[in-house]
């Protein structure tokens, strides 16, 4: 008989996100392509309101993103900020935004069916930009090849299997992708395009994380895909991993690893499954990592086009998460209370918060106001607005603090004061999964480790009934707070 | 309120979604015929 092992409490060590502005796929994306199938003439208006590289690069909230400023500080930003963003960095303590140029390579990087073609121009510049980057290697730069003539391009393209052009922001054609079965719908070009962009997104992001935090890729065990992406074939639709795909590429070697599905809010599943991996001694550090959402790459453009603003739906966003067990610095995750919107919670958006925020703050005996930032879906209202969205972490911040005054913690009038003090403004590209609560999760650690906040609660939610299996949502909440004793 | 009315419910995930209009709705009497929540981002 083994004695009972006690339970270990998980920490989160790191977290960091890999940016890459991709204005030459925004007509791939789900919304765009659609139009332009329908409207050719669509194209022509898409590609003349796309950014270049360094707007995307200076855009604030990307800055936020890689960590260069702080969420707070767009409050005082005057909008729109794609006007009055001041020159930025390309990286950041959080992580980095890379050009698009680099982001072709890395696909065809990535791509071990060979179904990525690059220019051989291109591949030569694609190749000398990758060279000189920290977090890729020789053998990276080795499998992106030496390209193809044009020719072959054009000759893939004319078929007779199908297979889709891959242009820069400038219109200039530098590669193609094929379809990886003439009919099979789940293995089109343009799915195998999503889903490679989602596997390099967050390889990448979780080399920046393994080299950013001294850690030895070959030490991870386990990684969690927490992202939207459906890998599979006509089988099995959705039913694949691209966790083991990402670790593969970011040199993981001795780590296996899942996918889990709950939509936007499958990256906070993943990290009540990663810390309960760790505190059961099960694997000892577990990467989250979610790769990017390039179907909704320009999902709001007519509205974009409408207000005579750039397309700011331009942007990739992979992320990458650690898991371990306490190590006496690394703020720690809740796992005793963990807030779950139940099959029986009614849909009601006082019944959902009241299950994500108000049950597991009264199972610790704490106060609304004891949680110094709560961070929610994270969309940044610049890119919801213009179509008539609404600013949609303020609607949920408005209901936690609305909640706060039903408990009578807060005069009704102290509402807008409590969102903003305790909440954040919008700041992450609609990238379905990465936007749930999960970008602010690397300041929250700056912060909860310099001792700027005490306790953060992340709560995202995920919209089932897209599916069509039910009309419920979903949505999971968690609590990290800072490593010492009185936070108890 | 609704009695003898036909509802059609469109909701929205992060505001009013719809089984919670719908149930408001049959509350007051009405037949939902429809029922459809919406994401928007």
């Amino acid at each position: 008989m083994t004695a009972a092992r006690a339970l270990r409490q998980p920490v989160i060590r790191g977290a960091r996100f890999y940016l890459a502005h991709a204005p030459g796929l925004v007509p791939h994306g789900s919304k765009p392509s659609r139009d332009i199938a329908a409207d050719a003439g669509v194209e022509a208006s898409i590609r003349a309101a796309l950014r270049p590289w360094e707007a995307a690069r200076d855009y604030a909230p990307n800055q936020v993103l890689i960590g260069a400023r702080h969420p707070d500080s767009l409050w005082d930003l005057p909008r729109p900020w794609f006007r009055s963003s001041p020159p930025g960095d390309r990286r950041g303590p959080h992580g980095e935004i890379a050009p698009e140029e680099e982001l072709y390579g890395l696909l065809k990087i990535g791509d071990q069916f060979d179904l990525v073609q690059l220019e051989a121009e291109f591949a030569e510049a694609a190749r000398e930009a990758l060279a000189a980057h920290p977090l890729v290697t020789k053998s990276d730069v080795e499998a992106l090849g030496a390209g193809v003539p044009a020719a072959a391009i054009d000759q893939r393209l004319a078929g007779p299997a199908p297979a889709a052009p891959l242009h820069l922001r400038s219109g200039r054609r530098i590669g193609s992708i094929a379809a990886a079965h003439e009919l099979d719908q789940t293995l089109a070009a343009d799915v195998l395009l999503e889903n490679l962009a989602a596997k390099v997104t967050a390889a990448m992001a979780l080399r920046a994380l393994l080299a950013g935090e001294g850690i030895d890729p070959g030490s991870v065990d386990y990684v969690i895909g927490s992202g939207e992406e459906a890998v599979g074939d006509r089988y099995q639709r959705g039913g694949g991993n691209l966790a083991k795909a990402v670790a593969e590429q970011a040199g993981c070697a001795g780590a296996t690893g899942v996918d889990v599905k709950g939509f936007c809010c499958g990256p906070v599943h993943a990290l009540a499954i990663a810390g309960s991996l760790v505190a059961a001694g099960v694997f000892s550090r577990v990467a989250v990592v979610g790769g990017c959402a390039l179907a909704k790459l320009g999902m709001k453009y007519q509205g974009h086009l409408r207000q005579g603003q750039p397309i700011l739906e331009d942007t990739l966003v992979g992320m990458a998460l650690l898991v371990e067990a306490d190590d006496g610095r690394s703020p720690r995750l809740r796992l005793d209370a963990i807030g779950r919107h139940t099959v029986a919670v009614a849909s009601s958006q006082k019944a959902i918060f009241e299950a994500l925020v108000r049950d597991p703050l009264r199972s610790l005996g704490w106060a609304f106001r004891d949680v110094d930032k709560y961070a929610t879906e994270l969309h940044n209202p610049e890119l919801t607005e213009p179509s008539g969205s609404g600013d949609v972490p303020q609607l949920n911040y408005k209901v936690i603090a609305g909640l706060a005054a039903l408990a009578k913690e807060i005069a009704p009038a102290d509402v807008p004061g409590f969102a903003r003090a305790h909440g954040l403004p919008g700041f992450s590209p609609t990238q379905g999964h990465i936007a749930s609560a999960a970008p602010f999760l690397a300041h929250a650690l700056d912060g909860l480790r310099s001792g700027r906040y005490r306790r953060t609660l992340f709560l995202a939610k995920g919209s089932l009934f897209l599916g069509r299996m039910t009309q419920m949502a979903d949505g999971v909440s968690m609590i990290v707070e800072r490593n010492d004793q009185d936070g108890r | 309120m609704l009695k003898g009315k036909k509802v059609i419910a469109l909701g929205e995930r992060d505001g009013i979604q719809a089984g919670a209009i719908a149930a408001c709705a049959r509350a007051a009497g009405a037949e939902v015929i429809l029922e459809k929540t919406y994401c928007f981002v």
